[in-house]
């Protein structure tokens, strides 16, 4: 009964869990390239925000899936018509959050509008009161007395929950590991948790056993109440920031993907061929470089605006509309960011081009092209993975900044850095709007800490160079 | 010396010129004119006189390259290509969109973007290295482990995040300094206060751990090793020694970035309400500008080039072993 509605970043971003799984396959048999992630899991912190990276990508992944509903059938009408809103998995799971829209501000877990209204009761009479939610706490009769308990009763029935799919977790967990080290259950439990193990079990148990704790709490709490108030239309601020991982990941991944091909491809060309390929490449990458970052991606945005307004025809629907301006974002943000890994890896060629074991396969007769997949490229992976994981962080910040400027994702889409923008002004109120910003801020500050954490455990791992100095 | 930094500003000619070629086409052949005027004007009010009126008034309504109605060198310099793209060289930004003498805005919003970028750079210098020299001086110990950690966590905190957040509790809660404004002159100083003491702190994270890793690695050295050896106390092998090799690359990257600190920073300019070139192209960029952003853009790139020239000299100037060729 639903259509599947396929959006450009939707198609990338599974495109990407596809190369992700085939390296995991690809690396599998070769010690060179396994040995590296074994010490990346083995530090405490890697593996703590991995964890959290993890939960952030399996929202991310689940808000990919889109759909469009059925609209229910008209009389006389023979074609099924389609909703022109796009949902996608998470908007299902998430459910009543979506769907419950408040007048206007309110606080977290209030039950009461933030300001204050005229309001006629049953004698006729009119007075300014703070009127009650529509959706949030509606289900007590008297809030001020019952609504501390009824939290705290839902909070313990989340709490409950979250712990006994952690202990199921942990469970499975330790028959696993008894299957592979070779002894009995027991004593593999006990040996995760006095953290005796090689790889940090515990940590990653109780950082999932936070998250799962997050998920419980949402899923008692949030269709009761707003866990973290409305904004000025209402709309839940909870699932706002829930659904912006999505449009930050995309950012993060899809524009390293999108630079990838440019920066290996062209730094490797220069490094090996030198001469006036070289200097062509330098020239390039120079003339992109001058233009400031901000500026060039506002010119590009500003064109792409004029573009899309004047043709409005090429859009079914709205959402199709916002995703590609997301993916021209990532597009353009590439082509601004692809520089700097472009001139390392030309760098590092013409370092790797001297070397032996090149100089052999170039008297045997191996073509270029050959060498250049086969004997330069593994040997800049290294490089080329650290500068990814780096760049992942900046790129989420970055976002936040752009939609701030007006240059961003599209107003429609949501997004941490639209929720800034929305909300900045919220400041100067009397008395103060804070909870939509600080809901904004901390999930960003959540992933990317995260990525800054895991992306250090990657180069730490990958450049031995560099951990002497740690 | 001469001879190379002549090559070196001629060799910024051709990439000019690249610059230049992108934003012509990004500005006017990706879109024509007509689509700008017809975005300009809404889409309700569109007649093919008033997007004509539109772009006459702007000097859009000549051919892109060449014009085949004028008569001798007018066929070429009567056109939209010479006419906004090529003029730029001469630094002859032309009438805004809104008719704006863009040159007399950009020398007038510069000197409050210096007001704010150039204490930013100078006290951020002064703050990084101190808190990167301390860093390194108690090197492996807690208080280095949990600088570093603080270093990353602040590094992970949207600059926005700093900006608000210091807007609320210095303006708003403490009334210590206005929320935002400017003033000409001296009285600039309390407008001036916030904006750059959260310049210099959103930059802490990522800049005093790069410091700290550059300082690490000049103590690596072998010299440093030797003179340890030889009885040099550590108080005056770090301050004399390393600082003085450490702040070479320290320093150089500094020069790429003075040109362009007359570009000013957009954030900080737009949120504290500075009459700046940095608010000056988010306004352009926000009313959709497209004159003032072409402009910008070239101004950036230039100044950007600029940095680069200066930081070859610099680096010639410090490090003697660097022989111009």
């Amino acid at each position: 009964m639903i259509q599947p509605v396929i959006l450009w970043t939707d198609a990338l971003v599974y495109l990407l869990v596809v190369v992700v799984v085939l390296f995991a396959f690809y690396a599998r048999g070769r010690e060179h390239l396994r040995a590296p992630w074994r010490e990346v899991v083995r530090s405490r912190i890697a593996v703590a925000s991995l964890v959290v990276l993890l939960f952030y990508t399996a929202t991310g992944l689940l808000d990919s899936l889109h759909f469009r509903k059925v609209l229910p059938q008209q009389d006389g009408q023979q074609q099924v018509q389609y909703s022109g809103e796009v949902l996608s998995l998470l908007d299902e799971l998430l459910g009543p959050m979506r769907t419950q829209e408040e007048k206007t501000y309110s606080a977290p877990f209030a039950t009461h509008l933030y300001t204050k209204e005229a309001i006629i009761d049953a004698d006729g009479r009119q007075t300014r009161d703070y009127p009650r939610l529509r959706y949030g706490g509606a289900h007590l009769a008297d809030p001020a007395s019952e609504k501390g308990a009824d939290i705290r009763q839902r909070s313990l029935r989340a709490l409950g929950q979250a712990g006994a799919v952690l202990l199921l977790l942990t469970a499975i967990l330790a028959l696993l590991l008894a299957r592979r080290w070779r002894c009995s259950p027991l004593v593999a439990l006990r040996r995760v948790l006095a953290g005796g193990s090689v790889v940090p079990w515990r940590t990653a148990l109780a950082f999932v056993g936070l998250f799962l704790l997050l998920i419980a709490l949402i899923a008692n709490l949030s269709a009761w109440y707003h866990m973290l108030g409305t904004d000025k239309v209402g709309q839940d601020v909870l699932y706002q920031s829930i659904k912006s991982i999505r449009t930050g990941l995309v950012i993060g991944t899809l524009t390293t993907l999108v630079m990838l091909p440019f920066a290996v491809f062209l730094g490797m060309m220069a490094g090996y061929f030198r001469g006036w390929v070289d200097d062509v490449i330098q020239y390039l990458y120079t003339t992109l470089n001058s233009i400031p970052g901000v500026l060039l991606i506002a010119a590009a945005v500003l064109m792409m605006q004029v573009y899309m307004s004047n043709h409005p025809e090429m859009f079914e629907t709205m959402a199709e509309r916002a995703d590609l301006r997301l993916l021209f974002l990532c597009l353009i943000l590439g082509i601004t960011s692809w520089t700097g890994l472009c001139r390392l890896l030309r760098g590092e060629t013409l370092k790797l081009r001297e070397l032996d074991y090149v100089q052999a396969a170039d008297a045997f007769g191996v073509g270029r092209f050959t060498i250049m997949v086969r004997h330069l490229l593994p040997n800049l992976l290294h490089l080329v993975l650290i500068a990814v994981v780096l760049d992942f962080s900046g790129l989420v910040l970055a976002e936040a900044v752009l939609s701030y400027v007006g240059v961003g994702v599209d107003p429609t889409t949501m997004s941490w850095g639209n929720m800034i923008n929305r909300a900045r002004l919220e400041m100067a109120r009397e008395p103060m709007v804070w909870w939509s910003l600080l809901a904004a801020f901390a999930f960003m500050f959540t992933l990317v800490l995260a990525a800054n954490l895991f992306s250090d455990a990657v180069r730490d791992a990958f450049d031995p160079r560099l951990r002497a100095q740690r | 010396m001469f001879a190379y930094v002549v090559r070196r500003a001629l060799y910024a000619i051709p990439i000019l010129i690249g610059v230049n070629l992108i934003t012509f086409v990004l500005f006017f052949v990706v879109n024509t004119p007509d689509d700008m005027a017809r975005m300009h004007l809404g889409m309700k009010r569109v007649t093919p006189e008033a997007v004509q009126k539109w772009k006459a008034e702007r000097g859009y309504d000549k051919p892109l390259l060449y014009n085949a109605e004028a008569s001798g060198a007018g066929m070429l310099t009567d056109t939209i290509f010479f006419d906004k793209s090529v003029r730029l060289f001469a630094f002859d930004f032309g009438a805004s969109d809104s008719g704006r003498d863009i040159g007399a805005d950009i020398g007038q919003r510069m000197w409050p973007s210096l007001a704010i970028a150039v204490p930013v750079l100078l006290l951020g210098l002064l703050v990084y290295i101190s808190f990167a020299m301390l860093l390194a001086f108690f090197r492996g110990s807690y208080l280095d482990l949990s600088g570093v950690v603080l270093c990353v966590v602040l590094m992970s905190i949207s600059g926005l995040f700093y900006i608000i957040g210091g807007q609320y509790l210095f303006s708003k809660l403490l009334h210590l300094v206005p929320v935002s404004g400017y003033e000409p002159g001296w009285l600039a100083w309390r407008f001036v206060l916030l904006p750059v003491a959260i310049g210099v702190f959103a930059g802490i994270g990522s800049s005093s751990r790069w410091y700290r890793s550059i300082f690490l690695e000049e103590i690596n050295r072998d010299y440093v090793r030797t003179a340890r050896a030889k009885g040099l106390p550590e108080t005056r092998l770090l301050f004399r020694h390393v600082l003085k090799n450490a702040l070479v690359p320290i320093l150089t990257g500094v020069v790429v970035v003075l040109p362009t600190l007359f570009m000013g920073n957009l954030i900080l300019e737009s949120f504290f309400g500075i009459p700046g070139l940095g608010s000056y192209t988010i306004e352009a960029i926000q009313n959709q500008d497209f004159a003032i952003v072409r402009a910008m853009v070239f101004l950036g790139s230039v100044l950007y080039i600029l940095g680069l020239l200066l930081t070859d000299i610099s680096y010639t100037l410090v490090d003697p072993r660097i022989r111009l060729s």
